[in-house]
């Protein structure tokens, strides 16, 4: 195992992330903010409870998860595709450094930058609204592993990609759509009965559902059905890179 | 004694259906400095990238210091170092750290001390803190040649090494890479300038449309292809070459104001005394008179269009 070289990826990936910072971390979080401040503050102190949980705090699980899927998948898809961008793919291609070893470093760098601005926004969150976490550890099991599946599909996603502009494609059109709709805001059991059943097919539903479970100790579905849906699409994305790295698709002639 | 890289039977054919290389052969012997000539798009970048992993062969195997390029890929691309033809850098980090990059990339541990040498040697220490960005492209390519040499390769590849770089840094590049290859390292170039090659290689070789036409020692090559030419610039010019010069191969150049006569430089008797005693009887004055031997230059543009 090449770790010196995981090691170097890695602390390339974060050396990259900490010299935009203000980028990286500050305008997530002050975006979660104002959020927090609109339907958390504002608009949640005119709101009912929904499951006994106050508007504020119900959201919060929500907030974190369109930060961090956004963000997983931003982050994780620039890291691979600058390389491939600016010419510099050369060097990793030509380095003793495997498909695993490669995706450690890369998804592990994004992972991390994802992990460390959820907890800053759970931070923020509770400088706004008052909540307790009833499972502590099944919260940063979540965490992580959406983190990691999301860094994963980021990475797919940044192989594939041909341009930048496809790199924000399925952030902002896929990524965020789906996570309005898929419980940040609401319960969907508050849905009609037609929409509870077609809001199952949103593959978001099982991650804020588990997410907030891990919260408050309520979800939309099965909190079993929610772990085995992440780690299906966690495994999914593992598959699809370790193709990608053994053929070399879209990475080498 | 065994080659340090040894080429059997590569071939690359695009998915497009460009064959870019033919099947090729070539051994390269520790330590040697071997320069690929050809034109633009023969084949020398495939290769080179072949042999470096960033190219799928089509066919064939590479050993690299003994350690097959596909089956036992991280010790072979361990002993190699890639100088890429084109400025391929990370533009917002410092030079230290894109160096240190390098060596960790390549599954070594820091070692300051190797680092600060191969920055001091490429001049490049003073602009250590520096980022990559703000330095000029001479300097961009000593940065590449920095971190192709972070983890002391015993293999380096160099494409265009010296390609829109002044002359003196073109000379700063040649003292080092003779350096290199008296600390051992085995050093394949690719070049379009032949005085390049010719200043530095112990052996050259041809690649034209995907083919390796030719590997030949430099010297051998040129003594071997070498032409030497006796140029007799005349006082009048000439309509004709005179009647009685027949047996000498001889033509006219400058519109009849040079008389060209072509020899063998290896060959035991070349002809001059004999040439200028005749030229004397026949009463054929010149003005003055000097020889010049085909450079490398001269020998590739040949073997290139006698290809095509």
């Amino acid at each position: 195992m090449n770790w010196y070289g995981v090691q170097a990826i890695y602390r390339f990936e974060m050396a990259r992330w900490f010299r935009t910072i203000g980028q990286s971390l500050f305008s997530p979080v002050l975006s979660t903010s104002l959020y927090f401040i609109v339907f958390g503050a504002a608009i949640g102190s005119r709101m009912v409870a929904i499951d006994g949980i106050s508007y504020g705090a119900f959201i919060v699980p929500g907030l974190i998860m369109l930060s961090i899927l956004t963000e997983s998948v931003s982050n994780a898809s620039f890291g691979i595709y600058m390389p491939k961008w600016a010419g510099t793919i050369y060097e990793l291609l030509s380095a003793p450094v495997s498909p695993i070893e490669s995706v450690l470093g890369y998804v592990g760098a994004a992972s991390t930058k994802s992990i460390i601005i959820g907890l800053v926004i759970l931070a923020t969150a509770r400088l706004f609204v008052p909540f307790e976490i009833e499972h502590p550890l099944w919260m940063l099991t979540f965490l992580v592993l959406t983190c990691v599946s999301f860094c994963l599909f980021g990475f797919i996603l940044g192989v594939l990609a041909d341009g930048f502009e496809k790199l924000q494609i399925v952030p902002m059109l896929i990524i965020t759509p789906l996570t309005f709709l898929g419980g940040t805001f609401y319960s969907i059991n508050m849905l009609p009965e037609l929409w509870q059943k077609i809001a199952l097919f949103n593959p978001v539903v099982y991650l804020i559902s588990g997410f907030r479970w891990a919260f408050y100790g309520v979800a939309d579905v099965n909190v079993g059905v929610s772990i085995a849906a992440t780690l299906g699409f966690l495994g999914l994305c593992l598959g699809a890179v370790y193709w990608i790295f053994a053929t070399g698709y879209r990475l080498k002639n | 004694m065994l080659p340090i890289l040894s080429i059997r039977d590569v071939s690359k054919t695009y998915a497009s259906g460009l064959q870019a290389l033919k099947p090729t052969n070539l051994d390269i012997a520790k330590g040697e400095i071997f320069a690929l000539l050809g034109p633009n798009g023969a084949g020398k970048t495939t290769l080179i990238s072949i042999i470096c992993g960033i190219v799928n062969p089509s066919s064939g195997a590479i050993t690299a210091d003994g350690h097959d390029i596909i089956r036992d890929y991280k010790a072979a691309r361990r002993k190699i170092g890639l100088v890429p033809q084109e400025l391929h850098t990370d533009a917002f980090e410092r030079v230290i750290n894109t160096v240190q990059f390098s060596r960790g990339l390549f599954g070594f541990p820091p070692n300051e001390a190797h680092l600060e040498k191969v920055l001091r040697d490429l001049s490049l220490w003073e602009k250590r803190n520096d980022t990559i960005m703000t330095l000029s492209g001479g300097m961009k390519r000593r940065v590449m040649i920095a971190k192709a040499l972070s983890h002391e390769p015993k293999i380096l590849f160099l494409d265009e090494p010296t390609a829109g770089v002044d002359v003196e840094l073109r000379q700063d590049m040649w003292a080092m890479v003779r350096k290199l290859r008296d600390n051992g390292v085995t050093i394949i170039l690719t070049t379009h300038y032949i005085e390049e090659a010719e200043e530095m290689a112990d052996r050259v070789g041809v690649i034209n449309k995907g083919e390796l036409i030719l590997v030949e020692d430099k010297t051998a090559l040129m003594r071997k292809l070498g032409k030497k030419q006796l140029t007799l610039e005349l006082p009048a010019p000439l309509a004709a070459i005179p009647e009685g010069l027949g047996g000498y191969a001889l033509e006219l150049a400058s519109g009849g104001a040079k008389l060209v006569y072509s020899f063998d430089a290896n060959a035991e008797q070349s002809g001059i005394s004999g040439l200028l005693r005749r030229l004397d009887e026949l009463g054929v004055e010149f003005k003055d008179l000097h020889t010049e031997q085909s450079s490398l230059e001269d020998i590739f543009v040949e073997l290139v269009r006698a290809r095509a």
